[in-house]
């Protein structure tokens, strides 16, 4: 076995990237627009946010200059990977009218092989989350599964977290563990900018190929490591999950959720940031000729009245029933579901909910007023 | 083949942005025209075929004594009545004179303002007649229209959402800008529709489209609040062209 511990100049990922690019793959990385990390298709280093950090708390965002240049020092996007692999809005079917009968046009979809770069310990998480919402037991979604195929991983352990981060609770990260095919530490000191990069695939090594590199050292090892435990110990969001189905399965009638639906905008934004939200609506259209009706396939959320809309009326009608749906199916159903929490502690939707309600605050409050 | 329906649009006081709308649907238009008789439209063709009519769609506000028995009228000749724009649904920017008295506006703005034959206050089409379905927006969106029209013509529900501006927002894979660069946005209480026109140019959205469902407008008032947005100005933005919509009517004079 070679080795899988190796140490590459910082400006060598630009060597990654175009490796990456002429082995067919587009290069998707954070990047900054609207003085915001998002996630985009990117080619030169330099358009990563180099030398930013964010400042992220309930319902605010800011992106600030920081003291070194290092690559990535702030922590996940606005938007997440999701918008990739699950996309927002998709065509399912055409139908056109002919003469004697209907002609159905299926989509083929023939998505760009894709390589993610800078995915976080969190973002791993909810990858796999989804990987397990579409892709096992009966029902396999061909829209994510087509997508999903081919997508290269190079992952980045967190050397800085933000107030909204709390994958330590639901041990999810700072430290990448699977799910990539590379995974990168930055190390940035008076001496030297370098990234510690273990190769955990085949496919890996081969996008290695021709870049220089020198086998890191039990010392750096101890380096990387140190970054990401001082990242771990950084983060003060806790969330505890011990018996937490059964908490919210025992609290329907909690005064709680009043509290926080007075608050509660049913805005749906914590739903859309998600990167485990998976849910969709379907609409079918016709054209003014009645020659052409389409399937039209959409990200949905349990905060709409149309999401529990059944014949006669919604079934959720107050906003109080639609935080409880989130919440209750985020950390309990899910865990009945699919095994896992529906949540990988990556603090989004505490960040881009517009009036800052938390989840983990939420939980807080219902163990408080237990019973 | 079975007989075209017909449709016929209706102005009361409005801009006539609404009806634009409906002419700027160049491409759609033929496509109209080819599956329903367009009987009346005064804005297209002084051609008028009688009623009654399959569809009507109504723009504007009632404002006269005038515009009273007319709406009666057009809804009595009309098999299926739409309300078109923030006037027609929620009496428009010129209800904003609901919170004065029209009568001392007359006597400033009109030489001889014993002429003006008016009413107290503009109101929606829906405070007179029965609305089958109000499509909001200052003004419409043109796609929107032709999704309704479409859906009239093949008998199924139109695919009109009421949830938020957010919703569109995200789904365009636009980053808020009230949390990222703290800009007062009404997206999280407004109707969708428009596709999120204004975050996508990082202005905030103004609640052209009227209140979503199931709004809560005071919690995102706190917010702005916090933002350092004044008091009097979370009332303007609320008193704006959906000014008498339930909820933003609310809202705004809780800021009094
Ligand atoms: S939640 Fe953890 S893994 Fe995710 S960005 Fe924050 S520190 Fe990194
Ligand atoms: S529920 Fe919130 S913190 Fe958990 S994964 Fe979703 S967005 Fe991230
Ligand atoms: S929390 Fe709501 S939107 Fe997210 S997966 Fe569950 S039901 Fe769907
Ligand atoms: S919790 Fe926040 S983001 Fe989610 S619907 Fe409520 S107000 Fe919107």
């Amino acid at each position: 076995m070679e080795n899988n511990s190796l140490i590459i100049l910082a400006e060598s990922l630009q060597l990654i990237f175009d490796n990456l690019n002429s082995f067919g793959y587009q290069t998707i990385a954070p990047t900054i627009s609207e003085n915001t990390i998002v996630y985009d298709q990117i080619t030169k280093i330099s358009d990563l946010p180099i030398g930013y950090i964010d400042e992220q708390t309930g319902g605010h965002y800011r992106l600030k200059k920081h003291s070194k240049p290092t690559f990535f020092s702030y922590t996940v996007g606005a938007n997440s990977w999701k918008k990739y692999l699950h996309p927002p809005k998709v065509r399912l079917w055409q139908i056109k009218r002919k003469a004697k009968a209907m002609e159905f046009v299926s989509e083929e979809t023939q998505p760009p092989k894709l390589a993610f770069i800078g995915v976080r310990g969190c973002e791993l998480a909810a990858i796999s989350i989804q990987d397990r919402v579409f892709l096992k037991d009966k029902f396999v979604d061909p829209i994510y599964s087509t997508r999903r195929k081919d997508i290269f991983i190079v992952a980045i352990n967190c050397a800085r977290a933000v107030k909204t981060c709390f994958c330590t609770s639901m041990q999810t990260g700072p430290k990448v563990e699977e799910g990539f095919d590379l995974s990168l530490t930055e190390i940035l000191d008076d001496k030297k900018h370098i990234f510690l990069v273990k190769v955990a695939t085949e496919k890996g090594r081969e996008i290695l190929k021709n870049i220089p590199y020198k086998v890191a050292t039990k010392e750096d090892e101890n380096i990387a490591e140190n970054i990401i435990k001082t990242t771990a110990q950084s983060i003060e969001k806790k969330l505890d999950t011990e018996n937490i189905k059964e908490l919210l399965y025992q609290n329907y009638e909690n005064p709680s959720w009043d509290e926080v639906a007075n608050r509660c905008l049913s805005c749906a934004n914590c739903t859309m940031v998600c990167p485990t939200c998976f849910c969709t609506t379907v609409q079918d259209t016709t054209d003014l000729t009645g020659e052409i009706a389409e399937r039209w396939r959409s990200w949905d959320s349990c905060f709409t009245s149309d999401f529990s809309y059944i014949h006669g009326g919604s079934v959720r009608v107050s906003t109080k029933s639609r935080y409880r749906q989130w919440l209750v199916h985020k950390l309990g159903a899910w865990l009945d579901q699919f095994g896992t929490s529906g949540c990988v502690g990556c603090g989004r939707c505490i960040t881009w909910c517009p009036v800052g309600i938390d989840i983990t605050e939420q939980v807080k409050t219902l163990r408080e007023n237990n019973g | 083949m079975a007989r075209k329906p017909k449709l016929a649009v209706w102005k009361f006081s409005s801009c006539d942005g609404c009806q634009l709308s409906l002419l700027d649907c160049e491409d759609e238009l033929l496509a109209l025209a080819g599956n329903i008789e367009i009987a009346n439209f005064l804005e297209a063709s002084r051609e008028v075929i009688k009623g009654p009519y399959d569809l009507s769609l109504v723009e504007g506000s009632i404002t006269t004594p005038h515009d009273l028995k007319r709406i009666q009228e057009v809804r009595k000749i009309s098999k299926f009545l739409v309300t078109i724009g923030a006037c027609a649904t929620a009496g428009g920017i010129q209800a904003l004179r609901n919170f004065q008295s029209v009568s001392d506006f007359i006597s400033i703005v009109y030489a001889t303002p014993e002429y003006i034959s008016t009413l107290e206050q503009s109101t929606a089409i829906s405070s007179h007649v029965k609305v089958d379905f109000e499509l909001h927006g200052c003004p419409i969106n043109k796609e929107q229209l032709v999704e309704v029209i479409s859906a009239f013509l093949f008998h199924r529900k139109p695919n009109i959402p009421a949830h938020s501006v957010c919703m569109e927002c995200k789904l365009a894979g636009n980053v808020c800008i009230l949390v990222s660069n703290g800009v007062a946005c009404l997206g999280p209480v407004t109707h969708a529709g428009c596709g999120a026109l204004c975050p996508s140019y990082n202005r905030g959205c103004f609640g052209c489209y009227g209140a979503k469902e199931n709004t809560n407008t005071s919690s995102l008032s706190n917010k702005l609040y916090q933002l350092g947005v004044k008091n009097q100005d979370i009332q303007k933005l609320f008193r704006s062209y959906n000014a008498y919509t339930p909820a933003f009517l609310k809202e705004s004079k809780a800021h009094d």
